[in-house]
């Protein structure tokens, strides 16, 4: 059973893992994963202080959890904006994340996940309300605890809980999804050997205007088909 | 990368309700896979991938009340099973393969009545495709038949048949074999259960198995198992007879009927070792190619020597096929040899050999004794002539066979005289029509049938201890020299797709059929946007007599400016035919039209070959134009590109083109027309020979019919060519290479390009100390001007022929065209040799070549008419294309000659008839083109026929060095014979007696008589 040999989509219409094109992930969401309350009394006495909001968000095997500290003082003052707040990103994936002992070995630096890093802050600030925090920082902290396939949408999915669950002020959420595209046929939410194999476009929308925030791909593609995957990636937003 | 709030419109498609899959707490041991891989360099890695089961995967039965709403259900499996089976009877039943059934019975399977119900479980499918991609490819064309009752049950996403390795204290983990075959047992027993919930008569659920475990597992479990062997043996009537023989002897067979280990053949080194050699370079890689004059010698081309491995000997050669990729081993330099320079026939070697005995003692001391006079001599050769020695190495691994089905005959002398009439099974011999592979040990029960008959056999296995590989009968192609039988031997033998085209094929053609027309100009009309109305043109079409599908036609007319404007417009097929739709997918694995002397396979259906795209006169039809512009040198002023409609005023042949531009009475503008074209074509022409283009010569032949309806030939001659054969040449070669430099200029990396590396020098070598030697004469090969200009100086004066002869030669000795990719190639190496142009393309012949429908696509696409579409972007796809289209234009032109060998072979027995010789012989003369120790190779120009005379007694003396055979007289004084000597030959057809194959014999009459030699 090598990958060489991976059937993408087979006669049957399904895909390696037995869904159908338009087939999520079973997907579970969990909210205050690092709550004031519980971590308070430890928290205390390292230092440390809790998260303003958390969130862990799992979609097949992928599972990204994400907390969110602030609106806070920015770290380094130099950093601060007079009229809003700003938004900074860090990604970590744990080093066991992509299963088995394979695949790069992801630090703090690479540019892989500063590429992530600046994705996600790049969807967010035009939908967080920042000139209601002027002087101020929110971190937003990525941790990538297992990795199949779809890191970005899902981070974008579990940061959207995570500041909702901090309180932050926010035009609307955002949700994302990727999309992949195997011959003529748009396939919803890859894993990662799919991810290997396929065109890939990650849109991430707000569900009630219909807006795009963010439409990222590496591949080339053809005009006709992106606008498909383009308009489905908005459709499956809003459908929810 | 885009980060904007833009607005996108709702979606312009509908599509199914996007969902997400909530997995039940009872299906997480379901829920993945895991399993170990190894990486390339030799690292473990666990993999762990995520698997749902699902619960509407379909069934495919006809009355189910179950799965009638599910996804993809079709009703494909009867409500009563197949009945014709002895052991099966009542409500019948249906089939359940296992996957050795299609690894090792893909022929009985294909075989099998279409209206037999088939269960194929995804994991025979899936274990298939790991195992042998052509096999899998084989499966699913079976599937996708839509006449056949197969069903693809995807057991391993169905809740019910899922598996999961099982783990078990004794045993350990379970193996991947054991869980798949428990996978395919678990599909038995969800049908028997699913089908009681709708029908209270369901049939019965049969595993077809080769493998014994199994059975007996299946049938302890209380499920019916059977073998390939019993299953076709308990078939009724006429099915059980056509049958039987495609059943393979099977595992169980082998396990049970130990043969006598004696070994012949080496084993073949474990494949780790193998890939562990070649990549350390102890190893060396390549195609196995059998020496078609000798039958117990080989080349194998290996991509990193100058010079292909020499294998001497069946043990060297060591069970390799021609065409396998095989692995050989150097041995020591001291053991090098030269290739042998005589003519070993197999047929005749061979022919005491016993189709039921290995070790026939008698035989193999002969072919000892043999090879040992064999390899002295070749050692004294090699004394000899250092220059030939090869590098000589034996094969220790396979890496692909590349086994196919074989035309054969079975050989007579393999069957004793009482089994001329018995039906009992025994085992023969076939012999491939190829004289490059090696004869098939077949089983059959109707060995006395298929005496006269040809037929199709493929090769199962070739074990160590077995001078001949084993095979199993296909199906029989007709009688021998039918015509029928020997066309689609042909077609067979080069591979040649000639099926005719499927409904899904024939479903993207245009709805009105023949009556489509070209609509009306209008400004909304589909057809006309952008498009030229170039219908008031002159156009005229010239070709060979007799054709049908009109590529192109042509016409030239003065411009007010006094330049003239030159126009080719080609049948506008890229308009009719859509990437990626059944049709094109089609042609593209067709990739050419073939010609047989009798038949044409089309590339493309008849309806678009013939009639919509054909450039008929008197009618509308469309076409991509290119003009140009040129001054009264034949120089390009401008050059344009357009879609347009035309309707051409005439379709000439060649001779009535010529009849009408010489005829000077004639002074209407189409007649001027041609004239225009033909001084603009003249000049054309001599520019191209001043840049140094060469014209090569092979024989041209034409059969003559009797009438279309018998297909008797009568005679045969070369082709005449005509001024006006030259004219429409050199206006298709213009036009090539217009269209090639602007689709090279606007898709860079993935334009789709025609060239003609220049040829090797040393392949030149044998050629120039022939004709120093022989004629002295000399040949400079520097650049393609060059050898044009020697080949013109190399004439006889009083042997017109002998000049085309070297041509032919010449020809020989040089690289094939190919297309190619633009982006795969460097810059410089895009040249054409043979045309002396830089860039060159097919664009002309769309309807008979899928390159050109490639070209039209990137130039509509440069001229902006259409987006080019994503595979034509794609590099490895242009590619990938491009390599099927080159195998299968190279296989077509042997097919094309082979066919009119044929022929000529049918003619010269006509003609024999006809004048009353009886034995059939025709007299010609004949160029001597090679000698042999043992004889000579001719050629007889006048029949475009090449043949061998051999002689069998040691009377004659041979002289490598200056190619020159001696021969003695009857007087006693001797006669010598060299390459380019013209000899007089008998040429006759002669029925072999053991394998009843036609061959053309020829016999030396003059200087010498070789009959007695």
């Amino acid at each position: 059973m090598s990958s060489s040999r991976l059937e993408i989509l087979n006669d049957g219409g399904l895909r390696h893992d037995a869904r159908r094109p338009y087939e999520l992930r079973s997907t579970s969401f969990l909210l205050s994963t690092h709550t004031a309350s519980s971590s308070s009394s430890s928290s205390s006495s390292s230092g440390l202080t809790p998260p303003d909001g958390s969130s862990t968000v799992t979609q097949g095997l992928t599972s990204v959890q994400v907390t969110v500290f602030g609106p806070r003082e920015p770290k380094q003052r130099s950093q601060a904006a007079h009229d809003r707040a700003t938004v900074v990103v860090e990604v970590g994936v744990v080093p066991w994340a992509a299963g088995g002992g394979g695949g790069a070995k992801r630090t703090r630096g690479d540019k892989r996940l500063q590429e992530i890093g600046a994705a996600i802050r790049q969807t967010f600030e035009p939908v967080i309300m920042t000139h209601l925090y002027p002087r101020s920082e929110i971190a937003i902290n990525v941790q990538v605890l297992a990795a199949d396939g779809g890191i970005l949408p899902t981070s974008i999915n579990a940061t959207t809980l995570a500041l909702i669950d901090a309180g932050i002020s926010m035009l609307d959420y955002v949700t994302s999804i990727s999309i992949g595209l195997h011959l003529l046929q748009p396939l919803l939410d890859l894993s990662q050997p799919e991810e290997l194999d396929l065109p890939m476009l990650v849109v991430a929308s707000l569900p009630s205007s219909g807006k795009i925030t963010l439409a990222q791909m590496e591949t080339r593609l053809h005009v006709d088909r992106f606008e498909e995957m383009l308009s489905l990636g908005t459709d499956e937003k809003s459908g929810r | 990368m885009a980060a904007a709030q833009v607005a996108v419109p709702s979606s312009s498609k509908p599509h199914p309700p996007i969902t997400i899959l909530k997995r039940a707490r009872t299906d997480v041991p379901l829920s993945h896979t895991k399993f170990l891989k190894k990486t390339a360099r030799g690292k473990v890695m666990s993999i762990l991938r995520e698997r749902y089961v699902r619960d509407d995967i379909p069934c495919g039965f006809e009355d189910c009340t179950l799965c009638i709403d599910f996804p993809g259900q079709r009703s494909v499996l009867p409500r009563t099973g197949y009945t014709q089976h002895h052991n099966f009877a009542g409500n019948g039943h249906w089939l359940v393969i296992d996957t050795n059934i299609v690894l090792h019975q893909m022929d009985l399977l294909t075989a099998l009545p279409a209206t037999l119900p088939i269960v194929v479980p995804s994991t025979t499918i899936r274990e298939t495709r790991h195992r042998s991609l052509p096999l899998y490819n084989r499966l699913q064309q079976l599937i996708q038949d839509e006449d056949r009752c197969i069903w693809v049950w995807w057991n391993e996403e169905r809740r019910e048949t899922a598996t999961v390795q099982e783990e078990d204290e004794e045993t350990g983990i379970e193996g991947m074999n054991d869980r798949n075959d428990r996978a395919i047992r678990q599909t038995l027993h969800f049908y028997a259960e699913h089908l009681d919930a709708s029908t209270s008569k369901a049939p019965q659920l049969v595993l077809l198995t080769d493998d014994r475990g199994n059975r007996e597992i299946a049938n302890s479990e209380g499920l019916t198992a059977v073998s390939a062997r019993d299953y076709v043996d308990g078939l009724q009537g006429e099915e059980r007879a056509r049958l039987v023989d495609l059943v393979v002897g099977g595992v169980d067979e082998v396990s049970t009927g130990e043969r006598r280990a004696k070994r012949i053949y080496q084993d073949y080194l474990p494949q780790d070792t193998l890939t562990a050699g070649v990549k350390t370079g102890r190893y060396h890689q390549g195609h196995f190619n059998a020496n078609q004059y000798n039958y117990l010698e080989g080349m194998v081309n290996v991509p990193g020597l100058a010079k292909p491995v020499l294998l001497v000997g069946r043990e060297a050669m060591n069970r390799s096929v021609n065409g396998d990729i095989v692995v050989v081993e150097i041995l020591p330099e001291a053991e090098w040899k030269a290739p042998g320079e005589e003519v070993v026939d197999q047929d005749v070697a061979l022919r005491d050999d016993d189709a039921d005995d290995d070790e026939g003692a008698g035989v193999l001391d002969k072919e000892l004794e043999q090879q040992k006079s064999e390899t002295k001599e070749v050692e004294d050769e090699t004394r000899k002539k250092p220059r030939d020695i090869l590098p000589t190495g034996r094969v220790v691994g396979v890496v692909k066979r590349n086994w196919r089905a074989y035309v054969c005959h079975v050989d007579r002398s393999s069957l004793s005289e009482a089994a001329l009439t018995s039906l009992a099974q025994q085992t023969v011999f076939a012999t491939p029509l190829s004289t490059s592979l090696p004869r098939i040990r077949l089983r059959t029960r109707q060995a006395p049938q298929l005496l006269d008959q040809k037929i199709l056999v493929t090769i199962d296995s070739w074990s160590v201890n077995s001078r001949y590989p084993d095979g199993h009968f296909v199906r029989s192609l007709g009688q021998v020299e039918s015509k029928e039988a020997e066309q689609e031997s042909l077609l067979l033998e080069y591979e040649v797709p000639y099926r005719p085209f499927g409904k899904a094929i024939l479903g993207c053609l245009p709805e009105e059929g023949d009556k489509w027309v070209v609509p009306e100009k209008k400004p909304d009309s589909l057809e006309w946007r952008d498009r030229e109305d170039l219908r008031d043109l002159i156009v005229c079409s010239i070709d060979p007599p007799g054709c049908q599908d009109i590529d192109d036609a042509l016409h030239a007319r003065r411009l007010p400016n006094g330049n003239i404007e030159a126009g080719v417009h080609i049948a506008d097929v890229s308009h009719f035919v859509h990437p990626d739709n059944p049709m094109d997918s089609e042609a593209a694995a067709r990739g050419t039209t073939v010609y047989l002397v009798d038949k044409r396979i089309d590339m493309l259906p008849a309806l678009l070959g013939t009639n919509l795209c054909s450039l008929r006169p008197f009618v509308e039809r469309l076409a991509f134009s290119v003009i140009w512009e040129m001054n009264e040198q034949a120089e390009i002023v401008k050059v344009r590109f357009a879609k347009s409609v035309i309707a051409s005023k005439e379709a000439f042949t060649y001779e009535e083109a010529q009849l009408r531009k010489d005829n000077k009475t004639l002074k209407d503008p189409l007649t001027d027309s041609i004239r225009l074209l033909n001084s603009l074509a003249i000049k054309l022409k001599a520019g191209r020979m001043r840049a140094g283009a060469l014209s090569l010569s092979s024989p041209e032949l034409k059969i003559h019919l009797d009438s279309s309806e018998s297909a008797e030939p009568i005679d045969v001659e070369q082709k005449q060519q005509r001024e006006t054969n030259s004219l429409v040449e050199e206006f298709m070669l213009l036009a090539n290479i217009s269209v090639a430099a602007k689709i090279q200029e606007t898709f860079p990396a993935t334009a789709v390009l025609r060239r003609h590396s220049p040829p090797p020098k040393t392949n030149f070598e044998a050629l120039q100390d022939i004709l120093m030697k022989r004629k002295g004469m000399t040949l400079d090969v520097s650049s393609s001007g060059a050898l044009a200009k020697s080949l013109d100086s190399c004439v006889e004066p009083n042997e017109p022929e002998f000049n085309t002869l070297v041509r032919i030669m010449a020809t020989r000795c040089m690289l094939s065209a190919e297309y190619f990719c633009s982006g795969s190639v460097s810059k410089d190496t895009y040249g054409h040799y043979g045309l002396a142009t830089p860039i060159y393309t097919h664009f002309t012949s769309p309807i008979r070549r899928y390159a050109d429908v490639l070209a039209h696509r990137q130039l509509s696409a440069a001229i902006n008419y259409t987006p080019l579409h994503p595979s034509l972007q794609s590099k490895s796809h242009v590619e990938k294309t491009l390599k099927v289209v080159n195998r299968r234009h190279r296989l077509a032109q042997m097919a094309g000659r082979a066919s009119v060998e044929f022929y000529v072979g049918l003619a010269l027995k006509a003609r024999g008839a006809a004048t009353g010789s009886g034995d059939g012989r025709t007299r010609e003369e004949a160029f001597v083109i090679r000698t042999f120790k043992n004889g000579l190779a001719v050629f007889v120009s006048k029949l475009g026929l090449e043949g061998l005379i051999t002689f069998n007694k040691e009377t004659h003396h041979y002289d490598a060095e200056n190619y020159t055979i001696n021969v003695p007289k009857a007087d006693g004084s001797e006669v010598s014979i060299s390459v380019f000597d013209k000899i007089t030959v008998d040429i006759s057809i002669e029925k072999d007696q053991n394998t009843q194959r036609g061959k053309v014999k020829m016999v030396m009459v003059s200087p010498v008589s070789s009959e007695g030699l």
